[in-house]
């Protein structure tokens, strides 16, 4: 009885992610598409939970599902309507290459999967995560993963977030904010940002014995940020002038200060002292939430906020 | 007890299913609304279930950031497309 | 015993969850059926979380599924609101 009822389960959630994207795609509007795509997402994130990965799970819930979907929506608005080109409706070459390429990577995942679990492929990144894992300063393996044994990878997520974050900066003055919100919004707004930035900083600590982290944490920030934001509150929550560059940069620079700092023993980059290493995973994971909020929010945004520079400019209509 | 609550997020995953078969039927804006909320409940009640059934207490975060981030969505669906509102 | 009561908590809330996808599907207007969603399935929610709860051990993890409900009791209560007055505008923009 209890296989049934899981093979049920996950086939239902396999067919239905499968005919969501198609649906996605295959939609007259766009506002369609984007509704689609968040919940796609939040079907990913049930899938995720079935694979028994909370810490993904946690991701696609709250940036994939959440936090993309309000950019998606933010920036339909700044397009011209006009129809959509639905997926059935393209040119056969077009439908035939996609057809082919999905399918040919199909075919190349599941022989490597059956490939790796025909033959012997040596030690398994679980088994080495996990022995190494005490040494590692966090109990939590996919933390140890991200900021330890692979931080440079993180590293260099967090500069290409940066890179983006200046990519939209450099589009000039915010989006509108949405006026000024009725009573229901803004009660809402009021019990909701705080249980939001509660939730953030739960997540954010623990992450180092469960699952959760910077990523996590810093989206659920964000999203409260984009919240008071679309109450029609002028202020978006960040701050202004010099801090909020420092924020966006904090990530990135803390993680490669502690990096650079760690070599001053002789050791190599990033390569943390052992008995600081839980120390300074806490810190580079509070300043990466930090810059990934002020990231998120801003990119929300649009543009640079009216209190970006010290001249007033207009916001961009 | 296991089995009664796989067979229950099984009957709740054919739920969410249906549910947005129907919400396909007829999309205006407002059905694709209050999918939204629908979906919200739904999903954050299979996440309840598969704690308990997977024995993993990390899902019951995971379903609170779902219900947190729905209530996000649904005020992002509804105070997008008029900047003229007045509620 | 707890087991009996969580699991009958846990059949209706399936029923009312089940309940509100069939108003979904039966009830004609979108007023309506917002409704059926929002009432129905919040009470699936409630007697789904109460009989979830009678399974914990956890101080921590029962304090979080009170937490999830009243969360989302609350924020269904001001999103319906949100979204009549959303589909109020609309027809009366489309009339």
């Amino acid at each position: 009885m209890t296989f049934d009822a899981l093979l049920v389960l996950d086939m239902l959630l396999a067919t239905l992610m499968l005919m969501l994207a198609i649906a996605a795609l295959h939609c007259e509007s766009l506002r369609q598409g984007i509704f689609l795509y968040i919940v796609f997402g939040l079907v990913t994130a049930l899938a995720w939970a079935r694979l028994k990965a909370p810490d993904v799970a946690l991701a696609e819930a709250a940036i994939g599902s959440g936090v993309a979907g309000a950019l998606l929506l933010a920036g339909l608005r700044d397009r011209k309507p006009r129809k959509q080109k639905s997926l059935l409706r393209r040119p056969a070459w077009q439908v035939l290459t996609v057809t082919y390429l999905v399918i040919g990577l199909a075919l190349t995942a599941s022989w490597a999967f059956l490939d790796a679990q025909a033959n012997d492929v040596g030690p398994r990144l679980g088994a080495m995560v996990q022995a190494e894992l005490a040494n590692s300063g966090v109990s939590n393996p996919v933390t140890a993963v991200l900021l330890n044994f692979r931080a440079y990878d993180t590293l260099l997520e967090l500069a290409v977030l940066l890179a983006a974050l200046l990519g939209v900066l450099a589009l000039g003055p915010e989006r509108a904010a949405p006026r000024a919100a009725g009573p229901v919004v803004h009660h809402l707004v009021a019990w909701l940002t705080p249980l939001l930035i509660v939730t953030a900083g739960y997540l954010l600590w623990v992450g180092a014995h469960a699952p959760g982290g910077a990523f996590q944490a810093g989206a659920l920030l964000a999203a409260a940020g984009i919240v008071v934001r679309l109450s029609g509150n002028p202020h978006n929550g960040l701050p202004s002038g010099i801090w909020v560059r420092m924020l966006a940069v904090a990530g990135c620079g803390v993680f490669m200060f502690v990096g650079l700092a760690s070599m001053g023993g002789g050791a190599n980059l990033l390569q943390y002292p052992a008995n600081w290493a839980g120390t300074l995973i806490l810190l580079i994971e509070v300043f990466a939430t930090l810059a990934i909020t002020t990231s998120l929010v801003l990119v929300y945004l649009g543009g640079q906020p009216d209190s970006w520079s010290s001249g007033r400019r207009k916001a961009r209509a | 007890m296991t089995e009664l609550l796989l067979i229950a997020s099984a009957a709740l995953g054919l739920n969410l299913a249906l549910s947005l078969l129907a919400m396909l039927r007829q999309p205006s804006a407002g059905d694709r609304m209050l999918s939204a909320q629908l979906l919200g409940t739904n999903g954050v009640g299979v996440m309840l279930l598969l704690s308990l059934a997977q024995d993993q207490a990390a899902l019951l975060d995971v379903a609170l950031v779902l219900a947190l981030l729905a209530a996000v969505v649904v005020i992002a669906f509804t105070r997008r497309p008029q900047e003229a509102s007045h509620d | 015993m707890i087991d009996l009561l969580s699991g009958v908590l846990i059949i209706g809330g399936l029923f009312f969850y089940v309940a509100g996808t069939i108003g979904l599907l039966r009830l004609p207007d979108t007023l309506c059926r917002l409704h059926a969603v929002t009432k129905a399935d919040n009470l699936g929610l409630g007697l789904l979380a109460f009989g979830l709860l009678l399974q914990l051990t956890d101080p921590l993890s029962m304090l979080k599924v009170l937490l999830i409900w009243i969360l989302v009791l609350a924020a269904s209560a001001a999103g319906g609101q949100l979204i009549a007055r959303h589909v109020q505008r609309e027809q009366e923009d489309s009339s």
